[in-house]
């Protein structure tokens, strides 16, 4: 570790200090800085030439000057110290304790890059998590080691929704609590914050937690740090000591815009909307670290949370998100403006592992096939429902009124619940099947006629007994 | 012996005065890879294949003569590569979990011996691209040894029937300049140069790929060149998937080029499982796997899909048509872009430099059919996923690749997000080779196939034009034939174009199997279109049963099943026969 200090700052501006004439510093490494006022900054170095070198302030450089800021390079990357006794704590958006309490004893201090899994290393993930919420178990079902991110907007409960999911998600035929959660928070208000912890006390889960927060009103750059610090005990918990871990990381979105504005000063070549055209690169570095390794217990299922500017599912954070993980629960103004909750648009939602982790042996034998007569009818109801805005709902024909029907009864009644309500996934399917059969019974060609056979409920809909 | 002056992400600054450009670098302690991309008085600018953390000005840099090359021979296929050929289960092997830096492992095994049958005998004659002789390299594929392109001259020394390894010599050649030369069971080949072959033909066949939508709609010949674009989640990957799965070529290669991990983990574990529809044998022995996931270096991406392409043509030079799967040539483009902001070259649209299109045109082009050096014929279909961001197909990447290729099979978010799969678009997709895929259809399965396939792309675009006045005023609206013709578009669409990859008996449709579903579809059509004629009201056709029905035969017939389907096609105008007698006979209204 370097002990020289060096005053030869040339220029300061945006989160970033250039300093010239100090010999064989590594890209990358970690810069301890001190400000006029004797206060502490954290750096690191983007890049070096033998003249200079250049180094992004993650409290950023407000109230730097050149003249008495010193710079102590330390011949190492951003490390986080991990060990068990992370659980339970709170550390600000660098890993640096936030909860009061003294930094970690431990004998481990990991790179907070971390480094790319070999895919022949990866186990693919098959487990069902059942978050007891019909809306994702029924038709967008999460897999444990998978990376499911929330798009949402301005106002909507996305973050209940992610704390309804921590608080529930358990395997089939094991108790809820089974998970270890790792909590960051970046751009957030405090008020949200709390939120979180206190969902968390409530359902005894803080012991469990790991908390890494950086507030709307701190540090933009140090974003930059939370999640890659968060992530790096999500892999110590995962990939060492094996347990099974949520990382829920919100807002992405804020995020992304702290990378936006380093990029500018950078004078990087900006690709849409002024974001740096390695931003899919970065998300990708972030998201990829969810997963399962071979012979190794643990997991980790990444829950990502974003706001989508003006919910324009174009934006490039979403869009690049969208692109990099293994689908999208996203949330409707629309369904949220009628008082839905949880307000899941399924259309455009989507998961992709859902095939591998559904059916039998996983959750029921129908549960594929259930979903995609789902998906079918609600895309069809949505037609007849812009039909009907514009003929009337009483021109349209006996058959179509009965999408109707079903569109009304799906929204409010599989896609709504209780915030503390948890259904099991054969109620989530019960209910499926109680729904599919307000329609007529020829019209579902997505499920096998057996299946029709097991579970169509003739009862609510006489008609269907009549061969036509 | 040269140094670093300067560490610039992927970008770094060498002293290196007499580097060429494209030639390899080792760079550090670490030995980074990377590669010479411009040169200014003393210096070389190197992009880095690995990450630059941790390095510092100053430390040794060295150039390595030559460009990036691959290894070809025996033991290619079935193995998963990185971007620059390193075998990843040998590295995991090596370096653990998560890949290391600097590590360098040749592409094929060292110490395995392969069973050697020469054909030629000592004196003969040499030229690049011939046949040496033979290795059994999987149950179903024989590899041909080839001479190196860039050698001609006299055979003096061949070895016997034997087994031998990859760099053991077999063969000694006096070259036409005189020097001898030693030639093994492999030799390398820069991937950035096409490989030679004698000339270039047309292409006739189509690949069958038993996706409906593709084969029957929007098909695609052996040597051809077809994009993929799509917003995220309308089904790309999968779609290539099965086309890796259910093609009938005779070699896969499949580049994953900044996408996820697990994805390369999902086709690890099925390839083995699954078996090759033509040759029996589980189909990782077909099939040669490249990943650059979207989590390591960018600038390895780009080399990814050259990798990729020079193993294609290796295996196109032994005879045989390969198909070379890349998802996503967005992600290799965005490289280009990264590299060229760091260069702070001037950026044209949405930040890619100007060269992106040559640079796409030129890669595209390594896909064809030819005449081999060895007088045979090989083929390179070459399939690109694109990834437009926000599904804009305006963007660069997208417009240039639309411009390259011969059919453009265009995933739509609509379609995805209503779960018909394959979400490709029939109006927004093209093929320019219809006539030349006609021949066969017409050869091998019926004469009918172009007149149904145009008729079925007429109906559906009747069916859009009625919807749109459907959306209007409302069903009434519309005549009792415009509302038959609306249920026979649906039929297509249900009954036809959706294809679910995961339908134990529909993923893979042989020829066959798609022409009669799509004639019996018509069938319906023009016999509902009959019976109206005779009187039938159209209320009456909208309650048959055989709607139904026939929405569920792709998933209830087999392709070995054609037989029972072709009997029931053929029953298709008895129930309209019925209908109208039962329409006809004054008791029976109701
Ligand atoms: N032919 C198909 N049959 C059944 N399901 C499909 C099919 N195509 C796509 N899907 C569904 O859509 C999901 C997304 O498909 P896929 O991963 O191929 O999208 P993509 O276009 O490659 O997205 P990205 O650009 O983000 O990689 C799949 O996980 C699967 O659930
Ligand atoms: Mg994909």
């Amino acid at each position: 570790m370097s002990i020289v200090e060096y005053r030869s700052a040339t220029s300061a501006r945006g989160g970033l200090v250039l300093m010239r004439g100090v010999p064989g510093v590594a890209a990358g490494s970690r810069v301890l800085l001190r400000d006029a006022a004797g206060g502490r900054r954290n750096g690191v170095v983007l890049r070096v030439s033998s003249e200079a070198v250049l180094v992004q302030v993650f409290e950023g450089t407000d109230g730097l000057d050149l003249e008495h800021t010193w710079a102590r390079f330390l011949d190492e990357p951003y490390r986080l110290a991990v060990s068990r006794e992370l659980l339970g704590r709170v550390f600000n958006g660098l890993g640096q304790p936030r909860d009061g309490r003294p930094p970690l004893i431990a004998r481990e201090r990991r790179d907070v890059n971390g480094a790319p899994i070999n895919p022949t290393a990866r186990a693919y993930p098959r487990e069902f998590i059942q978050t007891g919420i019909s809306a994702i178990d029924g038709m967008n079902a999460l897999t444990r080691g998978q990376k499911l991110p929330i798009f949402s907007g301005g106002g909507l409960p996305h973050n209940r929704l992610a704390a309804q999911i921590v608080r529930q998600a358990r395997l089939i035929g094991e108790e809820a609590g089974q998970f270890v959660v790792v909590f960051a928070a970046f751009g957030i208000s405090n008020a949200e914050a709390r939120f979180f912890q206190e969902s968390l006390e409530d359902s005894g889960a803080l012991t469990r937690t790991v908390m890494f927060l950086n507030l709307a009103d701190e540090p933009v750059i140090e974003r930059l740090l939370t999640p890659r610090a968060a992530l790096t005990a999500a892999e110590y918990l995962a990939f060492e000591l094996g347990y099974h871990v949520l990382v829920v990381m919100t807002d992405m979105t804020a995020y992304c815009e702290a990378l936006r504005e380093v990029a500018v000063q950078r004078g990087d070549v900006p690709a849409r909307r002024g974001y740096p055209g390695y931003l899919y690169s970065d998300l990708a570095e972030l998201y990829e670290r969810a997963g399962r390794i071979r012979e190794r217990s643990g997991s980790i299922t990444l829950i990502p949370v974003l706001s989508m500017p003006a919910d324009d599912i174009t934006h490039p954070v979403p869009d690049l998100t969208g692109y990099i993980t293994e689908g999208q629960i996203v949330l409707a103004r629309e369904l949220a403006n009628q008082g839905i909750y949880p307000p899941v648009a399924v259309l455009p939602s989507l998961s992709r592992l859902m095939k591998d982790g559904v059916g039998r042996d996983h959750t029921r034998e129908d549960h594929p096939q259930v979903a995609s007569q789902l998906f079918a009818s609600y895309a069809r109801a949505q037609e007849v429902r812009r039909l009907a805005a514009i003929i009337g709902a009483e021109d349209l024909a006996e058959g179509e009124r009965r999408y109707l029907a079903f569109a009304e009864a799906f929204e409010h009644r599989f896609v709504q619940q209780g915030e503390d309500e948890e259904r099991s996934v054969i109620d989530t399917l019960e209910l499926a099947w109680e729904l599919l059969s307000l329609l007529p019974r020829e019209q579902l060609t997505r499920v096998s006629e057996a299946e029709l056979a097991r579970h169509y409920k003739a009862s609510a809909n006489p008609s269907a007994l009549a061969p036509p | 012996m040269g140094y670093v002056i300067e560490v610039n992400g992927p970008i770094v600054r060498l002293h290196l005065p007499a580097a060429t450009i494209g030639e390899q670098v080792r760079v550090g302690a670490l030995g980074l890879a990377g590669e010479v991309i411009a040169r200014e008085g003393d210096e070389a600018v190197a992009q880095m294949y690995e990450h630059t953390d941790g390095l510092r000005a100053g430390e040794a840099a060295e150039g390595l003569r030559r460009p990036l090359t691959v290894e070809l021979g025996p033991g290619l296929l079935g193995t998963l590569y990185d971007g620059l050929q390193r075998p990843l289960t040998e590295l995991r092997a090596a370096s653990g979990d998560r890949i290391a830096r600097g590590l360098d492992l040749p592409a094929l095994p060292r110490a395995r011996r392969w069973p050697f049958s020469p054909r030629l005998a000592a004196g003969a004659r040499l030229n690049g691209g011939e046949v040496l002789g033979t290795v059994q390299e999987t149950a179903s594929i024989e590899h041909r040894i080839l001479v190196p392109p860039d050698v001609r001259g006299e055979l003096l020394e061949l070895a016997p029937p034997g087994e031998y390894t990859v760099t053991e010599g077999i063969a000694r050649v006096r070259q036409d300049d005189g020097r001898i030369r030693q030639l093994m069971l492999s030799h390398r080949w820069p991937v950035r140069t096409p490989r030679p072959y004698r000339y270039r033909d047309h292409a006739v066949l189509p690949l069958i790929t038993g996706q409906r939508i593709l084969d029957t709609f929007y098909p695609l010949l052996k040597g051809g060149k077809a994009a993929i674009p799509g917003p995220f989640g309308a089904g790309k990957t999968v779609l290539q998937q099965q086309i890796a799965r259910w093609c009938n070529a005779q070699i896969v290669v499949f580049v994953g080029c900044g996408e996820r991990g697990n994805e390369l983990t999902d086709v690890l574990d099925f390839m083995p499982r699954l078996t090759d529809p033509y040759s029996g044998r589980p189909l990782l022995e077909r099939t040669l796997l490249v990943a650059n996931t979207s989590n390591m270096p960018v600038v390895a991406r780009e080399a990814s899909v050259y990798v990729g392409i020079t193993l294609a043509e290796y295996y196109r030079d032994q005879g045989y048509d390969v198909v070379m799967l890349a998802d996503s040539t967005s992600r290799w483009a965005e490289a280009l872009r990264e590299v060229a902001g760091r260069l702070g070259q001037m950026p044209v649209e949405e930040g890619y430099p100007a060269y992106l299109g040559s640079r796409l045109a030129a890669f595209y082009e390594r896909a064809g059919r030819v005449q081999t050096l060895a007088g045979g014929y090989g083929s390179v279909t070459l399939i690109g996923t694109v990834s437009p961001p926000g599904g804009d197909f305006s963007e660069p990447v997208t417009r240039h690749t639309k411009e390259i290729v011969q059919t453009f099979w265009a995933l739509s978010r609509e379609l995805a997000d209503a779960r018909h799969y394959p979400a490709v678009d029939w109006v927004e997709s093209f093929c320019g080779d219809v006539t030349a895929a006609a021949r066969w259809w017409t050869t091998n399965v019926d004469a009918g196939w172009q007149a149904a396939r145009a008729e079925a792309l007429a109906l559906l675009a009747a069916s859009a034009e009625l919807t749109r006045i459907v959306n209007l005023v409302g069903v009434e609206a519309l005549s009792a034939e415009q509302r038959w013709t609306l249920e026979a578009a649906a039929l297509i669409k249900e009954g036809v174009l959706q294809q679910s990859a995961l339908d134990p008996v529909d993923s893979h449709a042989a020829p066959a199997k798609q022409y009669l579903l799509l004639r019996a579809m018509l069938d319906i059509h023009a016999q509902g279109m009959r019976a109206l004629g005779l009187g039938v009201p159209v209320r009456r056709l909208l309650e048959l049963p055989l709607l139904v029905e026939a929405r569920r035969w792709k998933g209830h017939y087999g392709s070995e099943e054609v037989e029972a389907l072709r009997a029931r096609v053929a029953s298709i105008p008895q129930v309209f026969e019925a209908l109208v007698r039962t329409h006809q006979a004054p008791d029976a209204r109701g």
